[in-house]
């Protein structure tokens, strides 16, 4: 072997090894999550790689918590309906912004940016007041409101440079029909619109999903609490150490649904991400 | 539209149908365009707009999370008020200014990290290998995970007694007791920035490869031709080019990394040498009910992070680009 095509074999084992550094790092938190979920109680404090035997007593335990089913329950309530609502208003609002020349589009389009900045802590006690005024403390149609303030920007802002790369000819079309602005929408940029749509509801589920500090203010009782909140608080009988077994299973239950989903999406999401940082 | 071609049309016949048509569908489309974004614009106002302004004003008064409706107005006393032959208010606590140096601290290293892992993580996707697809689905998951439930893995994994992390660098030597990371005061924010770096570096890295994937392929042709080290070409082609994107990644970032709260939180709960500006407005307001003081504090966040906007566009001369014909 001369010296030239060695020194390529070592570039290319050094990449290997780089690409599989960077997935593990990437992937052994999770990993371990999972494997800690899998073992007994007795067990846990024993520091494994690899998992001896599979015991579900765990998942058992949380499951027979009424009040982590709820939390789930919930939280599919929450996310959902703000996927919604981000979309219906994100639709109509990117259609005004992407595809309409008006005064005050630049400011408008400047406001959601603006929007999208806000820190969270800023608005805490102004929404706290708006949301007790509605009548919605601890309950989850007050977390649904609340997390427009962060979904609603993003939607509008990828949808809008969606909806602009439309070609023109398309609403020439539909106008010269005598179209209205709101049939143009639904029978002419909707169905163009579906891709773009299943990224940004995508992203605004997993935002929703994920969201701690409005659901840890604006929720009281267990009933009401979605999922995030439910596991920073689960604790167990004993005060000296944290029930971590539960902990684990509890996360891999709520995580595994969004790993699926990113691993099917992964193309869409990147897009996603991209349109709304690059293009913005 | 030209308004010229009307000029010779006669007088007694009806308006020629373009410009007739032209001027009714646009001004019926810009009724329609505010039409469809009332609604948004609603709910805007509704959950930022008008609590913003509450908020500055709650922070001039004395209001408590109990009744909010019976507030005071007590000028900026919770800012600063001298009583006593002492200062008192958020600009005089020094916890307050402690929160903001850890808040600060935290930004700027686990932003710095997250670009140099980042970039790193892009040029390895940017690269063609089998499997590629797979990798970077891998590469996704730290995202995808609620911050909460990393916070929890993580805790887990820096457990003092049980956790893998102290585990390993016992056994490999590196450590010869267990290091309590998430409760000493020395290691806790290193435990913090861990968990944040390895959750959003993926994000930073999505970003600098959607930049790496529109570079033109030729310069590198011609680099590898004429020989140049590949160092070289990364830091006088690859960088200059992926600046534009790292500068939206990077202020993404800030911003996100000024108003952690998550994190934290579940990591290290309210304890001050990781407090961060977020953790401590919402104990004033939330624990110790002081609406009015919480308040202030948060305004005083807005403003931080307004003003360190306003300089990074600044500085960085980098205007995001607002609409196709702005």
């Amino acid at each position: 072997m001369t010296s030239r095509q060695l020194s390529k074999f070592a570039k290319r084992i050094g990449f290997w090894l780089l690409v599989a550094l960077v997935v593990f790092y990437a992937v052994f938190p999770f990993y371990y999550a999972v494997i800690t979920s899998f073992k007994p109680s007795s067990e846990l404090f024993r520091v494994e790689l690899w998992p001896s035997r599979f015991d579900l007593s765990n998942y058992a335990q949380i499951f027979s918590q009424r009040s982590f089913l709820q939390a789930i329950v919930n939280s599919i309530i929450v996310a959902v309906s703000v996927v919604g609502i981000a979309l219906l208003l994100g639709i109509t609002a990117s259609y005004a912004l992407g595809r309409v020349r008006f005064r005050g589009r630049s400011t408008v389009l400047l406001v959601i940016l603006g929007v999208s900045m806000f820190p969270q802590v800023a608005v805490l006690s102004g929404l706290f007041e708006v949301i007790r005024a509605l009548n919605l403390y601890n309950n989850p149609a007050g977390l649904i409101l609340s997390y427009t303030i962060f979904t609603l920007p993003f939607t509008v802002w990828v949808l809008t440079t969606f909806m602009r790369q439309l070609p023109m000819e398309l609403e020439e079309a539909a106008i010269m029909d005598g179209a209205t602005p709101w049939v143009t929408i639904t029978k002419v940029f909707l169905p163009l619109m579906w891709p773009a749509m299943a990224t940004t509801g995508l992203l605004a589920f997993i935002a929703a999903w994920n969201e701690f500090l409005f659901a840890l203010t604006f929720t009281l009782t267990d009933s009401q609490r979605t999922v995030p909140v439910a596991i920073a608080l689960l604790s167990g009988g004993s005060a000296y150490e944290l029930p971590w077994g539960p902990i684990m299973a509890a996360s891999v239950v709520v995580t595994v649904p969004l790993v699926i989903l990113v691993i099917i999406f992964q193309r869409r999401i990147v897009s996603g991400l991209t349109a709304g940082a690059v293009k913005g | 539209m030209s308004t010229t071609l009307n000029h010779s049309a006669p007088a007694a016949a009806r308006p020629p149908a373009g410009r007739y048509r032209s001027t009714k569908v646009r001004r019926q489309r810009v009724r329609a365009a505010w039409t469809f974004l009332a609604p948004m614009l609603v709910a805007l106002a509704l959950v930022a707009g008008w609590p913003l302004i509450r908020t500055f004003y709650f922070s001039f008064t004395d209001a408590s999370l109990s009744d909010l409706g019976r507030a005071s107005f007590i000028g900026i006393e919770n800012y600063l008020i001298y009583e006593d032959g002492r200062w008192y208010g958020v600009l005089a606590d020094p916890i307050w200014w402690r929160s903001v140096w850890n808040t600060a601290y935290f930004a700027v290293v686990s932003v710095s990290l997250e670009v140099v892992f980042g970039v790193i993580v892009a040029l390895i996707l940017n690269a063609e290998f089998k499997g590629r697809t797979l990798v970077r689905a891998a590469v996704l998951i730290p995202w995808a995970i609620p911050t909460i439930v990393s916070a929890q893995m993580w805790a887990w994994m820096l457990n003092d007694q049980f956790g893998i992390i102290n585990h390993l660098l016992m056994m490999v030597g590196i450590i010869d007791a267990p290091i309590a990371w998430t409760a000493e005061a020395r290691y806790s924010m290193w435990a913090v920035i861990m968990v944040d770096v390895w959750k959003t570096t993926p994000f930073v890295a999505l970003l600098v490869l959607a930049a790496l994937q529109m570079l033109p392929k030729d310069c590198y042709e011609a680099a590898e031709v004429d020989g140049i080290h590949p160092l070289r070409v990364f830091f006088k082609v690859t960088l200059p080019l992926i600046t534009p994107a790292l500068m939206v990644a990077v202020i993404f970032r800030l911003l996100d990394a000024l108003r952690v709260f998550d994190v934290i939180y579940v990591l290290t709960s309210n304890s001050t040498s990781t407090m961060s500006m977020s953790i401590y407005a919402r104990q004033q307001l939330v624990e110790f009910q002081d609406v009015g003081y919480g308040s202030a504090a948060s305004t005083l966040l807005f403003l931080i992070i307004a003003l360190a906007t306003v300089a990074y566009l600044y500085l960085g001369r980098k205007q995001l680009q607002l609409g196709g014909d702005a």
